[in-house]
């Protein structure tokens, strides 16, 4: 038995040590939110804050965050600035990579609470989006930071 | 129209107890009795050979219609839209349910939808199948839907001015009320509900005149939104039935084999895996998680039979350059090119080398399935309902009426999700096991076992008339046949239409055309990929467009509005991109602007490029993008402008990077790693202007794909010198293109 805190609950999971943290979220929490993507780390749709920065759960193993505080996309209260300007903008098409990207957002304003473009740029290029929403998630991002609409 | 039994307040997606209700076998009693009984609403509207009309309680006693569009309102004022397309980001969920509501003068913060079970009902009016593709959702569904909403209407209206004992032209509908008048009196569609029994459905509702709208037009927020950015959005992968195995698969690397050998024993023992299962082109491996499932797989050590290990990118290159050289299926003949050539003043011949694509949506293919001994279920992130249910009926071997199919959010479709391989694989191993099983692929199962964007040859000759205008045009595409596995039926003369779209329908003034497909079956599986034909022959037609207008001594951009003059829509989308973009004005050194036009899926599209190339490392840098569309009668103006956003990244992805590499028989592209997207650091700053021009909607989800790599390629002609032929414009290639020019 592994003990996690993930969105501020504890759980006990039964995980092998070398488990990957995203289908312990998915599969025995039952947290979907967070996306399987790539299983490489390569395209970020699997990211969760981990002490309050960005990880992919798709590589993580569940060992590794034992005794840290795990949040999602469910735990990014309704309320976040990201969450509220996500919306604003209309940034989702088909949706699936928007946890990953919103979560890393997070990071990225947890560190760069105003972030310059290029700033924006290092962070967010990990995260794919085969839609094209890039200029709405910057755009979103710099209104979440209270820098106005204008990317 | 008819009213649905009573109680029936909330849409079940399964539509069991629906189901029987709506059925189109119902008899003339029973229909008379939900009519009589009814506490909710609903509409149908039909299509006929003769066009869209409301259908009437005497076609529900005969039996024969089919209707393909439904609504319901609830006695506690929700209305309901049934959405029979794919949401996968281009905004049915919300462009469609604003189609009805804005006829039914509903309330707009009533407005719920829900994804349309598969059923006939729900085919599309036009292509008689429940599918979403080809940028047709609101082109097939824009009048049939508003028709929904207005006779529901119009039945609102009947039933409240019956009860007030007035005239119905004495009422009004407006914000989810029906008021009178003059009177101080209104009752709500919801109250209607219990007193529309009896009314009859209008032969004929009256749509609205454009000006009318009230929600079509506006930049209405999507109903996806909220729950896409919250997590709470179910996609495929999310989908969680009681008791379900997950499968993995082991899909061989070789193109076309199949299992040899495995050991299952070795499967068997990892803790979780509780079946191993023989498939025709793989072996699934069920168990309680997708990793011990994939442990399994590991375990297997699977070997294969078939393929051919020669296969490869250059042996498939060979052979298409040798098909180049065959005479081809005539697919356009105007006037005689030969004459052209031969008076011609000047001379252009140019061959242009496009590679296979994958899809690489960022939802890994996947699906859920259950059978039982009397029942069948899918939920399925899928772009094909029909063709899911039709394998589910055959798999399961059950009715029509014993099999439901459940539409979740698709992480991306693109195409590659009308494609039902991996529902295929689901449902044979519910079969086997019994019990529900989601088969999820991962990222390299996705990449490797792909309906590829067909490779493409092309060769065209053009010639230039003393005025230096085009007096001919020979075109040979050399291309594999989507249309000949996916609907042979379509295939006229032995033309694919996808491969010569956008050539021998030219939207060009040229007088003498000649048209050639010459088409070429290899082992790699090809399919339907965002744009379809469009995504190669606009590279080769605006390349050539570029090239010849350089030859003529003219700008890019008169060259193209001396060619369309008689159509003054494709003519205004020219004019508008160029101006927005400022073409003609000076850039800094070392930058350059190319210009790209193209009409697909009944849309115009321009667009000015603006690049800058990186001399030492032959990085390409598109920092502007400036789109000019006409796609008619605009439903929502932001998810038109978020579509063309969105597919400048796709097409630009495309143009920059990608290209499915073949080697000894298998596909070697398996992960980002090998295979990368457009990222955010690579995304241009682009704007989209909408332009006001033809009447009729066109399609929004892939237009905006088409004209980038040519847009791009021409840029970089103007910054450099240098003319690309072949995609991808990958750092390596154009160092190379700098190096000897």
């Amino acid at each position: 038995m592994i003990s996690l805190t993930v969105n501020g609950k504890k759980y006990q999971v039964d995980a092998a040590p070398d488990s990957k943290l995203l289908w312990v979220l998915r599969e025995q929490l039952g947290l979907t939110g967070t996306k399987f993507g790539c299983g490489e780390g390569m395209c970020g749709a699997c990211t969760v804050l981990v002490d309050g920065k960005a990880r992919r759960s798709c590589v993580t193993p569940v060992s590794a965050v034992k005794g840290k505080k795990v949040v999602t996309i469910e735990g990014l209260p309704e309320s976040h600035p990201l969450k509220l300007a996500w919306i604003a903008e209309q940034v989702p098409q088909c949706g699936y990579c928007q946890p990953g990207q919103i979560m890393q957002a997070a990071a990225l304003l947890n560190e760069h609470p105003k972030p310059t473009e290029s700033e924006i740029d290092s962070a967010m290029s990990g995260c794919l989006c085969r839609c094209g929403t890039y200029q709405r998630v910057k755009i979103a991002i710099n209104r979440a930071a209270g820098k106005g609409k204008k990317p | 129209m008819r009213y649905l039994s009573a109680g029936q307040d909330r849409y079940q997606p399964c539509c069991r107890k629906g189901e029987e209700a709506m059925s189109p076998k119902m008899s003339r009693r029973e229909f008379l009795q939900h009519t009589l009984t009814g506490t909710g609403i609903a509409v149908a509207v039909t299509m006929t050979p003769l066009g869209f009309r409301v259908f009437s309680a005497a076609d529900a006693a005969a039996g024969d219609f089919n209707p393909s569009v439904w609504l319901t309102i609830a006695p506690n004022e929700t209305v309901t839209v049934l959405v029979a397309k794919s949401e996968m980001g281009q905004g049915v969920s919300t462009s469609l349910p604003m189609l009805v509501a804005d006829e039914l003068e509903a309330n707009w913060e009533s407005i719920k939808f829900v994804f349309a079970p598969a059923d006939d009902k729900f085919r599309d009016p036009v292509w008689g199948t429940q599918a979403t593709g080809g940028s047709t959702s609101i082109r097939h569904l824009y009048e049939p839907l508003r028709l929904a909403g207005a006779a529901a209407r119009e039945m609102l209206i009947a039933a409240a001015a019956r009860e007030w004992k007035v005239a119905a032209d004495e009422c009004v509908a407006a914000n989810g009320l029906v008021r009178h008048k003059r009177k101080l009196k209104s009752l709500s569609f919801g109250q209607l509900t219990s007193l529309v029994a009896g009314i009859e459905p209008p032969a004929k509702p009256k749509l609205k005149s454009p000006q009318e709208f009230r929600l079509i037009g506006k930049a209405i927020p999507r109903l996806d939104v909220p729950e896409k950015v919250s997590g709470a959005a179910i996609f495929g992968l999310d989908v969680k039935v009681p008791g379900m195995l997950i499968a993995a698969v082991a899909h061989s690397p070789l193109i076309g084999a199949s299992p040899a050998s495995f050991n299952k024993g070795a499967a068997l023992k990892i803790k979780g895996v509780r079946h191993v299962i023989s498939l025709q082109k793989g072996v699934a491996v069920c168990a309680d998680s997708f990793p011990a499932a994939r442990k399994g797989v590991d375990s297997l050590k699977a070997t294969w039979e078939g393929g051919d290990r020669t296969l490869d990118n250059a042996s498939l290159y060979a052979r298409f350059a040798k098909a180049l050289n065959e005479p081809g299926i005539k697919a356009k003949e105007i006037g005689n090119t030969a004459t052209a050539m031969s008076s011609a003043a000047k001379k252009l011949e140019a061959t242009f080398s496009l590679p296979y694509l994958a899809h690489a949506t960022m939802e890994p293919m996947n699906c859920t399935a259950h059978i039982t001994a009397s029942r069948c279920e899918v939920w399925a992130p899928t772009q094909n309902q029909t063709g899911v249910k039709a394998l589910a009926e055959k798999i399961s071997g059950l009715p029509a009426d014993k099999v439901f199919v459940n539409t979740t959010y698709l992480g991306g479709g693109f195409g590659r999700r009308f494609e039902t391989d991996v529902v295929e694989e689901a449902l044979h191993l519910a079969k086997v096991t019994g019990k529900p099983v989601k088969v999820i692929w991962t990222r390299e199962d996705d990449f490797r076992n792909d309906f590829y964007r067909p490779m493409n040859l092309s060769r065209v000759a053009a010639s230039l008339d003393a005025q230096g205008k085009i007096s001919g045009w020979e075109h040979k595409v050399v291309c594999p046949s989507i249309f000949a596995r996916v609907f042979p039926d379509t295939m006229k003369f032995g033309v694919d239409q996808a491969a010569v779209e956008g050539v021998a329908n030219l939207d060009y003034e040229v007088p003498n055309l000649d048209v050639n497909y010459v088409r070429i079956d290899t082992p790699v599986p090809v399919g339907f990929w965002r744009s379809v034909g469009s995504s190669h022959n606009a590279f080769v037609v605006e390349t050539m467009m570029d090239e010849l207008a350089r030859l003529a001594g003219s700008d890019p951009v008169e060259f193209r509005l001396a060619h369309l003059g008689g159509n003054p829509n494709a003519y205004a989308v020219v004019k508008t991109a160029s101006m927005k973009a400022g073409w003609g004005k000076p850039l800094a050194a070392g930058k350059g602007r190319g210009f790209a036009f193209h009409r697909s899926f009944d849309t115009n599209v321009a667009m000015v490029a603006e690049v800058e190339v990186d001399r030492k490392s032959g990085v390409i840098k598109v920092s502007r993008v400036v789109c000019a569309v006409d796609c008619g009668q605009v439903v929502n103006p932001d998810i038109v402008k978020s579509q063309i956003e969105g597919a400048v990244c796709f097409g630009l992805s495309a143009a920059l990077n990608e290209r499915v590499e073949i080697a000894k028989g298998g596909v070697v592209s398996g992960n980002f790693s090998n295979y990368d997207l457009l990222r955010m650091n690579e995304a241009p700053k682009i704007e989209v202007h909408l332009v006001k021009g033809q009447e009729k909607p066109g399609g929004i989800g892939e237009p905006g794909v088409p004209p980038i790599a040519p847009a791009v390629a021409n840029a970089v002609f103007a910054a450099t010198g240098v003319r690309f032929r072949e995609l991808p414009l990958a750092p390596k290639t154009v160092l190379k293109a700098l190096k000897k020019s």
